[in-house]
């Protein structure tokens, strides 16, 4: 029987990777990411199970001591933020490329300037197109649930592709929330101790990892890398159904609240869905047909399942926390908007920018964003900046 | 003083096989292949190795073709500590798990200059520090071959290279060789040597007494290249000879913090003789030689070398 816990988000986190039983964890602290980190050194000093802590000396070499461990088959951790993040850059495209099973957590921090340590997405949508899973969790329990799965659909031998699951730098782990810690036992049915490596850097069955492809290869390659992240999608389908067959919770890869009727609905991803949803609810009560997806699994992008989640919708509010700048707004916008270009309905598209740097998203700025729609204030050609209850 | 494993006395003690094997892509005489060559029949097939981009990854991996029969990976320029570090920690938490037939695996960076003294030098100091137990081998050409004979910290002082070009107003490479061995030394590592492809056997012996250190080893190989040194290819092994004999480049151990010169020289050449017949070296007059001879003779009074 699972076990109902608090606990601060950094701290399920950690307590994840222990039941996941990683081998190897490498990363280097950055503000809000320092309490993971923190507690899996804790947790390996006090021998609460048996994995390699090394103590890089930087997230470059964090990330690439994981693509090391990886390749000798080891199940590997690390995680990060903001300009953490933006140091391992490079060696993102590197691990996902080359096809190395690894499992990050990240703590979505704004990336500098100005030095800011506070949450919004500017991290990893910069590392947008790196090639990775990429998976947004809300709270405690899922953060929990999905870093666990992360595991087994990044070892998945289909997949083979490392896995980013991120969260709101402090709102998230800077919490404390209620959580469902699974038994030992539950976790091993559905996740195995121990990887099994197919290729692996292995003296019995030499290979050569990161060999130089010359232009006759390259674009193979490359093809070949967006098929599997692309069908990606199905294992982590997979994984997650099986996931809610073993513990009762169920997850997709968007969640719909309130959708089924709505015309105007809001789609965003991590910790501000919540108060998102309380939005939904005064909207309804005040007579709107309002709703909202929660984005769960931003890459590979499930166009099949946002289509089928908007067929009724007239107007999709996207909320971005993150500006591409100089260019069309936030990348769900950017997103969003080329889904439905030639979708055989029109959906308007309205793109909102929010919570930069930190700033609290709140109720009522969701309802404010909604009634500027409403009242036919948004145009396409321009991105809204919600600042604090107004634009 | 401890004395050091002789483990290959003559080249029959060497094996027959090869691990970096022919077919690869370097220049004729190409001091890195020769060292790389050797250092794999020293350490044999229980190896893994780690190559940094630079000529020795390109020369030898172009997909779908490798030189490589043990296995081999590449990761990026300036992080193959890191990468070693994490092959070392993981094939020892596996061991101790029970999940490996193994119970050691060498452990072996094969990186160029560049990566070593510049672009990865933090990554490397990391490695050191922490202790990982592998061999690393700086590949030493005394530049950026690879993208073209641009200078690196390693490159000679007065040196040509592309990015040190010999001009009306400057001329070469304005600064001295950084001194890799000893800032490697500073991390109180339990191995570090110097080596050329000139002393062959010497260079077999200390990367296997390298491997057999428990902890970080450092060799660092002076590893020459026709190309870049715009030197005749058979004049490769011959140069390599005459940077130990002039005491350019002098042979030693550094074991436990305890130093040894392990080729001696008891006559020194003047620098002259390794100097002039390399057209990077083309430019200098007397008076740059007399400078440079300076330096070495500092640098071998310092080392305690006559
Ligand atoms: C981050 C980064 N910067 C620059 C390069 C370009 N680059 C590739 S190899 C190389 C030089 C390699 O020099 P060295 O390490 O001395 O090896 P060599 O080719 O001389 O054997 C450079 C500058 C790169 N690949 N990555
Ligand atoms: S350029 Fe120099 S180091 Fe590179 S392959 Fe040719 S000889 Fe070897
Ligand atoms: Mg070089």
């Amino acid at each position: 029987m699972a076990r109902r816990i608090a606990v601060e988000d950094s701290h399920a986190v950690a307590l994840a990777a222990k039941m996941a039983n990683v081998d190897v964890i490498a990363a280097y602290p950055i503000t809000p990411q320092t309490h993971i980190v923190e507690e899996l050194s804790r947790m390996v000093s006090d021998g609460e199970f048996d994995a390699e802590y090394i103590n890089v000396e930087s997230e470059h070499s964090a990330i690439s001591a994981c693509i090391g461990a990886s390749a000798v088959g080891a199940r590997c951790f690390t995680a990060t933020a903001g300009q953490g993040l933006a140091l391992m850059h490079e060696i993102l495209f590197i691990a996902a490329g080359n096809r190395f099973p690894i499992v990050m957590a990240i703590a979505n921090r704004c990336l500098s300037p100005n030095i800011n340590i506070w949450g919004d997405q500017s991290d990893v949508m910069s590392s947008r197109d790196c090639g990775w899973i990429q998976i947004f969790a809300e709270n405690a329990q899922e953060i929990f649930d999905l870093i666990l799965s992360a595991f087994k659909i990044s070892e998945d031998d289909r997949v083979l592709l490392p896995v980013a699951v991120n969260f709101d730098g402090f709102y998230a782990t800077h919490v404390v929330e209620r959580m469902d810690l699974p038994e030992e036992e539950e976790v091993r049915r559905f996740l195995p101790p121990h990887r099994t490596a197919r290729y692996k850097l292995d003296p019995d069955r030499p290979l050569t990892f990161g060999a130089i492809g010359f232009p006759a290869i390259q674009f193979e390659l490359r093809r070949q890398w967006e098929e599997a992240l692309c069908n990606s999608k199905q294992v982590v389908k997979e994984v997650w159904q099986e996931f809610g067959r073993i513990f009762g919770r169920h997850y997709d890869v968007l969640e719909p609240y309130r959708m089924e009727d709505a015309e105007i609905g809001f789609i965003l991803m991590g910790g501000s869905s919540g108060t998102c949803r309380v939005a939904v609810d005064r909207l309804r009560e005040r007579g709107f047909k309002a709703g909202m997806i929660k984005l769960r699994l931003f890459r590979p992008f499930p166009k099949e399942e946002i289509l089928e989640a908007v067929s009724r919708l007239k107007t999709l509010i996207t909320v971005d926390k993150h500006i591409c700048l100089g260019g069309l707004g936030g990348p769900l916008f950017n997103d969003l908007r080329s889904l439905f270009y030639g979708f055989q309905r029109r959906i308007n598209v309205a793109g909102f920018i929010a919570g930069v740097g930190g700033r609290d998203i709140k109720v009522e700025d969701f309802e404010h964003m909604f009634e500027k729609v409403v009242k036919g204030e948004v145009s396409p050609e321009k991105h809204v900046f919600i600042v604090r209850g107004e634009s | 003083m401890a004395v050091s494993q002789e483990y290959f006395k003559t080249f029959r003690d060497l094996p027959r096989e090869d691990w970096f094997v022919c077919g690869h892509r370097a220049c004729q005489g190409c001091g890195e292949a020769i060292a790389v060559r050797l250092i794999l029949k020293a350490l044999g097939p229980n190896t893994i190795v780690v190559s940094p981009t630079g000529c020795l990854e390109i020369i030898s991996s172009p997909f779908p073709y490798t030189s490589w029969a043990v296995p081999w990976i590449h990761v990026a320029f300036e992080n193959a500590a890191a990468v070693a570090s994490g092959i070392e920690a993981g094939l020892k938490v596996l061991a101790r798990k029970g999940l490996l037939e193994k119970q050691k695996t060498n452990v072996l960076v094969l990186a160029g200059d560049g990566g070593t003294v510049d672009i990865g030098l933090q990554s490397l100091s990391g490695a050191l520090e922490r202790g990982h137990d592998f061999l690393y081998v700086c590949l030493d050409n005394e530049a950026y071959m690879n993208t073209g004979i641009q200078r690196s910290g390693a490159t000679p002082f007065m040196c040509w290279t592309t990015t040190s070009q010999v001009g009306r107003v400057k001329r070469g490479n304005l600064t001295w060789k950084k001194n890799m061995p000893a800032i490697v030394a500073a991390h109180r590592v339990p191995y570090v040597a110097t080596a050329t492809v000139a002393y062959p056997l010497d260079l077999a012996n200390k990367a296997k007494r390298g491997i057999e250190t428990e902890g970080p080893a450092y060799l660092h190989v002076l590893a020459s290249c026709p190309t870049g040194w715009r030197l005749p290819p058979e004049l490769s092994v011959e140069i390599s000879r005459l940077a130990v004999q002039t005491g350019f480049f002098p042979l030693y151990e550094i074991v436990d913090g305890e130093f040894r010169v392990t080729v001696e020289i008891p006559r020194r050449k003047p620098v002259a003789e390794y100097l002039k017949p390399q057209g990077r070296f083309r430019h200098l007059t007397d008076e740059d030689i007399a400078k440079i001879q300076e330096q070495v003779d500092r640098e071998c009074a310092r080392l305690g070398i006559p």
